[in-house]
Order: structure tokens, then sequence, then C-alpha cells
């Protein structure tokens, strides 16, 4: 069994969600980010998902965009963000981490490099982002055939033929987007969230994720209640961008500890 | 065996296709099925020749660039004439097409991505006329560039936001505008001013332009003859290309001939030649060439005209430059601005900078070509908004 599916059948057991933070890798520094991904595993994460830094992030609001910038600006690339997990297994061989980014940079790569040299550094799943299942078929077989998870998104706009794509072809879970619009957007509206949730899980075997928009204890806690994961990213993201560099692990830390208190009342 | 691509899918040979995030891929199912209704639709194809010949001034004249082909002493060089639209650029074909397919559709509001400004006044003059809101993403650096259309925009009703992020350039407005899109995807249409993006825009954009080509392959043969050895167009994106080069794709003694910007010169590294210079990748919707580094990351281009300064470029280009069925070649800076100092000098008309690279094209083939040779360029824009560019770089304040 995959370390993801390993996760979530643990915290079904338990009866509990999982809690999964968003970073981009190399923001606020290179240097920080295994330390970051070791705080927030203390801090109570199940998964993590480490954005991998593109130029053009269609899909994500400005404060992702700025961390993408910021990890750009060092000259973070994906083979960098590779050597990162490598480090992070190194001392930690149970927490899934998923890479989250856009096709392009796994495509100058190569498809099948990057996924062999994800499977060597110990990622988990891949999520990219603008790979829609029509367009991946080339991506999810180098992926399968190394047993990393292919991870897909959904949106409220998804309907039930899309619902069923991305079942066919998904697995580890899937991400809903419980907004219409980019990262880092606000107005969260639990009750859509929990209907949309339900017709998700009836035509996908996989447990749900529910991220965009979850910005706070209450929210982390009031989505958990529908959802088999919480993910928090723009609002961690910014808790980075506004810490003094030194305090940035500490800071992200604390806050990520603050939402899984919230979440296991 | 007749051209008849895209696919389905919006695929082009191993290009285009449609690569968003889910969030978009709704949005552009429904303008895939209404778009695919409209196509055949004989009323809706009425009123668009209506508007086009009524609002747009088609269909627009070819000319022939005597003194100047004189001069050159080879090949005679006509001009199809879009510069003579209204609002001065091809870029109005397919805002009106975009607009008149919004207003089928229901939405009351439109936005937009601009470089040089073009598409952006395009979009706000047919935003005005059906009376849908308008707001237009610009990089910040664009608007320092191109001030003038900024405020026709403005004039015109539209909002003009600027974007900040990235290179503050086309890239990074087309990036904003689609983060619009997704926000507000139930009451918005997104007009794209290029053949590119997510299917169905390559094929709708070329679709909405392609009168440009059946316009000219009608009235080559009443002016001059026949049909040219050569069509020369500029390439950014490509969309004044693709307009007049579809038609001819089925005729194959016509040569096709892709102009991109070799900005300082291929050689430095400074230019926004994605076919001649750059390698396939996925961006902005579509598989396509692009101008990136070895990490994947899409780099800054350059180039005088900001209407060609984009590291992408429509997928139907790449097909066609990957089947030979056209080629591609990069002009720099200096020649396109050779061109346009004698286009204005010896034919009083003044051309677009990114249509000047298409004409330094023709002024360089046509040399060396005999007199029986015709060469066609499409003229897609006027130059009215590149006139400080020029007084700048000819040392006058």
């Amino acid at each position: 069994m995959s370390r993801i599916s390993a996760v979530f059948r643990r915290l079904r057991e338990q009866g509990c969600s999982a809690l999964i933070p968003f970073i981009t890798a190399g923001d606020p520094q290179p240097a920080l980010t295994v330390a970051l991904m070791h705080a927030l595993r203390d801090a109570g994460a199940d998964l993590i998902e480490l954005g991998v830094p593109f130029s053009d992030p269609m899909a994500d609001g400005p404060t992702i965009q700025r961390s993408s910038e910021r990890a750009l600006r060092q000259g973070v690339g994906l083979k960098d963000v590779l050597e990162m997990v490598r480090q992070f297994r190194r001392t930690d061989s149970a927490t899934p981490v998923v890479l989250m980014g856009y096709l392009n940079p796994i495509e100058a790569m190569g498809v099948d490099a990057f996924a062999e040299a994800a499977r060597s550094a110990g990622v988990d799943g891949v999520l990219a982002v603008d790979a829609p299942p029509e367009e991946s078929a080339t991506l999810l077989a180098a992926l399968r055939s190394r047993a990393i998870d292919a991870i897909f998104l959904l949106a409220p706009t998804s309907r039930p033929r899309r619902i069923e794509a991305v079942a066919r072809v998904a697995s580890g879970y899937v991400y809903y987007v419980s907004l219409k619009g980019v990262t880092g957007a606000s107005h969260l509206d639990l009750e859509e969230v929990g209907r949309k949730v339900a017709e998700i899980r009836k035509r996908v075997p996989l447990p749900v994720g529910v991220g965009f928009g979850i910005r706070d204890g209450d929210t982390a806690r009031a989505v958990a209640a529908v959802a088999d994961a919480v993910v928090i990213g723009s609002r961690l993201v910014e808790e980075i961008e506004q810490a003094p560099i030194a305090e940035a692990v500490q800071r992200a830390g604390d806050f990520l500890r603050g939402i899984r208190r919230a979440m296991d009342q | 065996m007749k051209y008849d691509l895209p696919d389905s899918h919006g695929h082009f040979g191993p290009y285009g296709g449609v690569f968003v995030a889910e969030t978009l891929m709704a949005a552009l199912e429904e303008l895939c099925e209404q778009y695919q209704a409209v196509r055949a639709d004989p009323h809706f194809l009425a009123e668009f020749s209506h508007d086009l010949k009524h609002y747009v001034g088609r269909p627009t004249p070819i000319y022939y660039a005597q003194r100047w082909s004189e001069q050159l002493g080879g090949a005679r060089i006509f001009l199809k004439r879009e510069d003579l639209n209204h609002t001065g650029a091809h870029k109005i074909n397919n805002t009106v097409g975009q607009a008149l397919l919004a207003r089928r559709m229901g939405k009351r509001r439109v936005i937009a991505e601009t470089g040089a400004g073009q598409h952006g006044v395009a979009s706000a003059t047919v935003a005005a006329r059906f009376g849908m809101e308008c707001v237009v993403y610009m990089g910040s650096e664009d608007m320092q560039r191109q001030a003038p259309n900024v405020f026709r925009m403005e004039l015109l009703g539209a909002k003009v936001v600027p974007v900040e992020s990235g290179s503050k350039t086309l890239k990074d407005a087309l990036n904003e505008a689609m983060r619009d899109w997704v926000t507000n995807v139930a009451d918005t249409f997104y007009i794209i001013g290029t053949a590119a993006g997510p299917h169905p825009y390559p094929m709708m954009v070329r679709d909405f332009q392609s009168v440009i080509g059946f316009e000219a392959r009608q009235q080559m043969p009443e002016i001059a003859g026949r049909q040219p050895d050569a069509v020369i167009a500029c390439v950014g994106g490509g969309s004044n290309a693709m307009g007049i080069f579809y038609p001819y794709i089925d005729i194959p003694e016509v040569r096709l001939i892709g102009v991109e910007a070799a900005g300082l010169g291929l050689a430095t590294g400074r230019h926004a030649a994605s076919l001649c210079a750059g390698r396939p990748g996925v961006l902005h919707g579509n598989r396509t060439y692009l101008l990136q580094d070895d990490n994947g990351q899409i780099i800054d281009t350059h180039s005088i005209s900001a209407g060609l300064d984009y590291p992408g470029v429509g997928p139907e280009h790449a097909w066609l430059k990957d089947s030979g069925r056209a080629e591609y070649v990069a002009i720099t800076d200096g020649e396109a601005l050779e061109a346009f100092h004698d286009l204005c000098r010896m034919e009083g008309i003044i051309p677009a900078l990114e249509s000047a690279h298409a004409l330094a094209q023709a002024a360089k083939m046509a040399a060396t070509l005999d007199r029986d040779q015709i060469l066609l360029v499409n003229l897609s824009g006027r130059g009215d908004k590149d006139v400080n560019t020029v007084a700048r770089l000819s040392g006058n304040p």
C-alpha cells in the first residue's frame, strides 16, 4: 500500500481527517524548506504538499504567486525540489509528500526522467495543476509504473461526467477546490462544500481533500467534519511571508499546530 | 487530403489541447459546445458578416505597393490592408465574433488581456457597442509603453487593470485574465486576442480571422491575375497570420511565411522568436513552442513591438512548422524599423511595428526574386500607436 493510502486508512480508523499543509519549495529560502517540512509534520501535518515554483502560476492567487517568485529568484527548479524531498526522507520515511505544480517544468525534465527521479527521491504523489485527465496519459503511465499517486483537482463547476473522468485515473486522494477562483480567495460556503463532497464520494472511491478558502481553525474544523482531508495553503504561505526569515519555521509550525488543535477538538 | 485540424479535442498534431486547471474545464466545455453550435449557424454567420461589413468596414482592399516594389527591384509586393479596419488593426475581426458569441451566451461582462493595447482597444470597442462591462488586463510595463491605448480603452468605457506580477507584460496579463475568468466564470466571457490558449480559442480566433485570407483569395486573381507565390505575415501569438494563412493551406503552390521578432538578434537571446528558437512545452492552456530555460521556466522576451513580445505562439503555427506547410523566419528590431520608414516614405502608409516585421521579410525576399513573382503581405495594423516609440528611437524627444 502506498504511504498516502496508509495514512488515510489509519486516520479513518481513528475517525479523524488529515491535515495537509502546502508550502512552496524554496520559499522563503531554499535552505529552510526541509526544516519547514519537519516542523509542519511535528505540528500535526499528515501529508505535505510541496509546491514546485513556476514562472506562470495561472491557477494561483497573489500569495502563492509571490512565494513562487521568491523561490525562482533564488534559482529553485524542479531538480532542487526533488533534492529537498530526498533530504526530508533521510529522517522521515512515513509522511507522504505530494508535489504540486505545473506541467511545463516536468516536461522540460522529461516525463519519464521526472517520474524516475521523483520515485527515487521519495515522492508519493504528483498534482500537475494544468494537466486534466484528458491530457495526462503520458504522465499517468510514467507515475503509475513507479507507484506514484496521481492527484487530480475537482471544482464546484465539475459536472458528473468530469467527476467520473477523474475517478477513472486518480489515485491517493482527490483534491476538491472549494471555491471558484484561484488559491487564496475567500468566502467559503460550507453547506455547499458538504453537498459537493457527498456528490464526489458517490462517484470517486478515494479520500476527498478540500482546499481553497481555509484560513483559520474554525473553517478547518468545519471542513474536517465533511471531508477526509483539509488542505491549507495560502494562509500558511502568508504566515511564512510575514515572519522574519529566522522565525519562519517556528511561525509556520505554530500556525499549523493551532489549526490541528482546532480540528481535533 | 483536405486540411481539417484541429481534432475534436483541439489538437493540431501534438500541439494545442486543453491544459488548464479543473476550475476552468466546465467553462471551456460550455464555450466549446456553444461555439460548435454557432460555427455552422447561418443566422450567426450572417450577423457576423453584417458587422464586419458595416461596423468594421470590410472587405479591406489589397493594394499594390508599386513604388516600394520597384525600388526593391524584384518581386511585386501586395498589401492586405487590415490597417484600414475600424480601430486600426485586424484584432477587431475576432472581438466582433467573440462578442456576438458572448451576447448569445448571455454573458454581461467581458474580459481581455492586451500587450500593445490593440486587442484591448478592440475588446473595449465591441463591449461599448454591445453594452457590456469590460475589464482589460495589461502589464504595468506595457501600460507605460502604450499610454495612448490605455486612454483609448478608458474613453471606450473599459476598466484597465495593471498587472504587476512576473515580467509585467502580455504573458502575465493573460495569467491574470485567466484568474479573473476562473473566479467570475458564471457571467463573464473571456475574449482571448490571439490564436493561442486552450481549445477552442485557437480554432475560434483563427476562424474569425480567416475572413482576411478568404477575401485575399478572392481579391488576388482580380487585382494581380493570380494567387501570390508567397503569403507573409508577422507572428506573435499568430492571429493575423493564421487568419491569412488558413484559407491558403490547401493551395500548396502558395508558400506561407511567418515572421517572428528577432529583437536584438537571435544570438543575443533578447528576442521573442518561439518557433525559430524555442522548444515545445505547455503554457497558457496549450502545448506549443515556448521560450523557456532548462528548468522549464518561461523566459522574458524582447521585441521593439509589444504585440510580438510573447514567449509562446499559437499551436496551429507549431503544427504548420513541424509539418513543413509553413516556414518561419525572424526579423530584428532594426530591420523592422527600416521597413517601417520605407513604407512611410515610399507608399504613404504608416505600418504597425508588428506588421513592419512582415514587410521587412518581404523586402528581403523581393530583392532576390523576379518581377513576375508576387508576394502578399498582411499589413495587420496601422502604426499610429507606434509613432512615439519610433520618435524615441530616432533620437526625438
